[in-house]
């Protein structure tokens, strides 16, 4: 299939599809992050992370409305408020989700798996009745749109990078947050053991509520950079949760770097095969490439070996 | 070097080594026929972790592992366990959900393949072996009692018998009377007593008067490694045993 | 002394229950449904298929496949497949440019048959494929997986995983599969037309006998040694390989099982029902039928029926009526039967219902105490989660009681002499 193209024309498509497959790679870490939190930390499978994105996504395309409507001359500085509102809702939501569901369930993986999946589809319902079946299409702001030219055949496209550089932020803060403050010994100190940590004092309820709540809020701003790839409807998330979970399982679930190269890899395996064949088959030789791997190693790439 | 065949377990620079920490470091020592050899050590000591690389549960990074002249490391738990082996974890770990013969008969060792246990009959044979195991762990009158619902200790004797049944060579028992009260004691000491008889045992064990009741030699281990061996009486009078302890 | 004698496969109340359920699917339900809704029973009980290998699968070898959809969907397509090739006959494809094949590859400009459906022409083939070759992917799966010692969730999402990679590419590949509206239009079985009502009648009573067949032989399984060593693994995994059992046989085993046991359920379907589609493979639909164990009681093998009959009913009256409420239903079933039903309606009558029952119903077997059996335990903790680590050279603060007691005994029995 490659016989087709000169050598240069190849380099150009490999370094635009690589381009090109940057948001779909900051939306996959950014989910990713979130359900490695919950689920590496906490042993929890969250299948309704999709829908905290889509609650993120729905804030974006709220939040750009609004200020379409009231405040057109700030519209250039939408998505940054907007990114915020949809990390505070999906967090609030997530909070609220621990409180009433999942904290029953802790040591239950699998009833976890479908408890979720039942506020899935609750979810995907209340987006239904409040904004309606069609899918809601943001306009980015206008300084995103574009493309910066780096040589004669490959152009950069501005969202993609601005994306990707945010992503990065929050992977940076995710991992502050987890390896350098206070709170992150804590959570890392009730993973290994409950019993003890509350008995030093730490209060453990807190500790998984703000885990969940955090993990789910950082789904919401994947929401809102998905709002520059996709138009959002109400199912729109669940398209994403299998490609998530892998993304997770694939790293090792416990691993912030492992997190990001999976997500990198599938982002752009899928991305570049696009352009050579059809989307389902990229797709479908992606996952495959994946669970092959995962056959093969199943503790994912990056996992540490522990002594049992 | 060849080594000695007449020895039932025989591990030599036995080594495993956790992401770089060495949880196990160069170990060796031997098991004669018919000893009943204990292993004592400060918690964190790799106790636990020996029993393990013995029954496959955990893979050694370096060393070798003999019973009988065959080498255990390279292979699965169920083949050891067919070759000979019988482990007991340290907390008892039993099927709650079946009753007290199931688990009993569940360890019967027949029918260990699908097809095998599709066509497993209860048969007389297994019966009578169940009933007589049953008497040895003081279990008789429970047979039909679901085993969740059994005292924590009667839990610790239905672990030991489910490895009777197996009819082990190599017994390993990790912390047998821990939880016990003083009277399950007294009745494990004469259990273990009756058992060990024929078969060697390996017992994992911090009740000091227990180990000096039933070991023939006791090896201490200390950060992985072996820091003392022989007779309870030498080792008691090591200093470096003294150190370790007192140390801790 | 129950346990003492010969393994019982049926003990009395098992004979009631199965004569039970034989009597209302056979008897009750043909005697006052129509052919249109007997024939929608008979879709339902399709999916009962998939939930009774649940129950073993799930329930009592605590494997959770969220994949499923998989196995009835190639039971389906093997079955869908031969009707296929026989309705796609020269005659009555005349008009199209390539006479004599499917017509949804006729119109994805393929010339000839793809060589992977010729055997297709064969009934037994067909029937044999149905069966087989999910079982086979089935095997090559959990060969993969279980010999490799991945369990619990890694296997739940991996299996979702390969729902997902099937779906696509049957949709992705229309010209072979059909693509995403299936296959479809399927009239006469060897000239027997399945679309008249008095096929329909028969094929229900088909799908009755199949599914009590599979009921028969899941409860021989549950009864059976292998049925013990399932809910010992559940149990204490180490244990059960520490007493000499290679676990991952048992787990092939029993997943295959299942598998296979599904795709039955969807060669079923595809004759009743007359199509055959990726909606039934994916993961929404595969997850569905994981729902419908667990409304039953996943370890209870009448209760997979009961609740697969149930959760269908409802949602086809539901969708009738209140379409928007319907997902909201199914979303608070997952949790409640999650939270609050941990097994199920099987549990609610053995917990409600049973302890009243004479002593005709229990027959040889042991008739609990008269109190109320204890509350079902919640399943076992998995070990899924992060590795803990179990001994630590760490200092600890505070111990256990375990612990300090032996630590006493430390203290107060072993006193080096100097």
């Amino acid at each position: 299939m490659f016989s087709e193209y000169t050598a240069t024309e190849l380099t150009a498509i490999f370094a635009m599809q690589g381009f090109a497959g940057l948001i779909l790679f900051s939306v996959l870490v950014l989910m990713a992050l979130g359900l490695a939190i919950i689920f590496g930390q906490m042993g929890v499978i969250n299948m309704a992370h999709g829908e905290f994105m889509i609650l993120g996504a729905y804030v974006t395309y709220l939040t750009s409305n609004i200020f379409s409507e009231f405040m057109p001359s700030l519209y250039e500085g939408y998505f940054f408020l907007a990114m915020a509102l949809a990390f505070l809702a999906a967090f609030l939501l997530g909070i609220l989700v621990e409180w009433g569901l999942i904290r029953f369930l802790y040591k239950r993986p699998l009833d976890t798996l479908l408890a979720t999946w039942g506020l899935s589809l609750i979810l995907q319902q209340i987006y239904r009745s409040v904004f309606g079946a069609r899918e809601k299409g943001v306009s980015p702001p206008e300084w995103m749109m574009g493309s910066y030219p780096l040589t004669d055949l490959i152009e950069v496209p501005i969202n993609g990078i601005f994306v990707m550089i945010l992503t990065l932020v929050i992977a940076t803060g995710v991992y502050l947050l987890m390896y350098r403050s206070r709170w992150g010994k804590q959570v890392r100190a009730v993973v290994q053991n409950r019993p003890m940590a509350s008995a030093v004092g730490i209060n453990t309820e807190k500790v998984d509520r703000l885990t969940f709540g955090i993990g789910c809020g950082i789904a919401g701003i994947a929401g809102s950079a998905f709002t520059l790839i996709g138009s959002t409807g109400p199912t729109s998330g669940q398209l994403y949760i299998v490609d998530t979970f892998l993304v997770v399982v694939f790293g090792g679930a416990q691993s912030l770097l492992g997190t990001i190269a999976s997500a990198f890899a599938i982002s752009q395996s899928q991305s570049t095969m696009e352009f050579f064949l059809s989307g389902s088959m990229a797709k479908v030789l992606t996952l495959l490439f994946v669970v092959g791997i995962l056959m093969l190693r199943p503790q994912g790439l990056f996992a540490l070996k522990i002594r049992r | 070097m060849s080594l000695r065949t007449e020895f039932v377990l025989a591990v030599e620079g036995l080594t495993v080594s956790f992401d770089g920490f060495k949880a196990v470091n160069g170990l060796s020592f031997y098991v004669d026929e018919g000893e009943i050899r204990v292993i004592i050590g400060p918690n964190g000591a790799g106790k636990t972790t020996v029993l393990d690389l013995i029954c496959g549960r955990t893979q050694a990074t370096g060393g070798s592992i003999k019973f009988r002249g065959k080498e255990l490391t390279r292979m699965k738990e169920h083949a050891i366990v067919h070759a000979g082996v019988g482990r007991k974890f340290q907390n008892p770990s039993i099927y709650e959900d079946l009753t007290v013969f199931e688990n009993l008969e569940l360890s019967f060792p027949r029918g260990h393949s699908v097809f095998g246990a599709l066509a497993f009959k209860r048969d007389a044979e297994v019966i009578a072996e169940v009933e007589s195991i049953a008497e040895t762990i003081f279990l008789t009158d429970d047979l039909d009692k679901s085993a969740g619902l059994l005292s924590h200790g009667q839990k610790q004797w239905l672990e030991i018998g489910m490895l009777l049944i197996q009819k082990p060579d190599l017994l390993m028992l990790d912390e047998p009377v821990a939880g016990m009260s003083v009277a399950e004691r007294k009745k494990t000491a004469e259990l273990l007593r009756r058992i060990t008889e024929g078969r060697s045992v390996i017992v994992i064990e911090h009740d000091m008067q227990f180990v000096e009741d039933i070991a023939d030699r006791v090896t201490v281990m200390h950060q992985g490694k072996m820091l003392s061996e022989g007779s309870m009486e030498r080792v008691k009078n090591d200093p470096k045993v003294v150190e370790v302890y007192l140390g801790h | 002394m129950s346990s003492r004698n010969q393994i019982r496969y049926f003990e009395r109340k098992d004979l009631i229950g199965f004569a039970l359920l034989a009597v209302l699917l056979m008897l009750v339900l043909p005697a006052f449904l129509d052919v249109f809704r007997l024939n929608l029973v008979g879709k339902y009980l399709t999916y009962a298929f998939v939930a009774l290998g649940l129950v073993l699968c799930w329930g009592y070898g605590g494997i959770l496949s969220l994949g499923q959809g998989v196995f009835f969907g190639l039971g389906g397509y093997c079955m869908a497949m031969f009707l296929k090739l026989e309705s796609s006959d020269p005659e009555s494809t005349a008009i199209q440019s390539t006479p004599g094949i499917p017509d949804f590859m006729d119109w994805n400009q393929l010339t000839e048959l793809p060589w992977w459906w010729e055997p297709f022409y064969s009934l037994s083939f067909s029937l044999l494929a149905v069966i087989l070759i999910p079982a086979l992917f089935a095997f090559i799966i959990s060969v993969a997986m279980f010999k490799r010692r991945v369990g619990g969730v890694y296997f739940a999402i991996i299996t979702q995983a390969i729902a997902a990679i099937l779906t696509i590419l049957i949709i992705g590949q229309q010209g072979y599969t059909g693509g995403v509206n299936g296959i479809t239009d399927l009239r006469t079985l060897k000239g027997w037309d399945i679309r008249s009502d008095e096929a329909k009648t028969i094929l229900y009573f088909v799908c009755c006998v199949l599914l009590i067949g599979c009921l028969v032989l899941a409860q021989f399984i549950r009864r059976n040694k292998v049925g013990r060593i399932l809910v010992a693994m559940r149990e204490q995994e180490d244990r059960v390989r520490f007493s000499g059992y290679d676990v991952s046989n048992f787990k092939i085993f029993v997943f295959c099982l299942a598998a296979a046991i599904s795709a039955i359920g969807g060669a079923m379907f595809t004759l009743q029902v007359g199509f055959m589609s990726p909606t039934f493979v994916g993961i929404v639909p595969s997850i569905e039928m994981v729902i419908f164990c667990a409304v039953g009681g996943r370890l209870s093998l009448l209760g997979a029926v009961y609740g697969t009959l149930l959760v269908n009913y409802a949602k086809t009256s539901f969708s009738e009526t209140f379409p928007e409420l319907w997902l909201f239903a199914m979303g608070a079933l997952f949790i409640g039967v999650v939270l609050a039903f941990p097994n199920g309606l099987a549990g609610l009558f053995q917990r409600y219902i049973e302890p009243y029952m004479p002593a005709w119903y229990w027959g040889k077997s042991k008739q609990p105490d008269p109190s109320p059996p204890p509350e079902p335990k919640t399943p076992p903790a998995e070990t899924d989660g992060p590795p803990e680590i179990q001994e630590s050279n760490a200092p600890t603060v505070a111990k256990t009681k375990k612990e300090t007691e032996t630590e006493t005994l430390k203290g107060g029995q072993y006193v080096p002499a100097d």
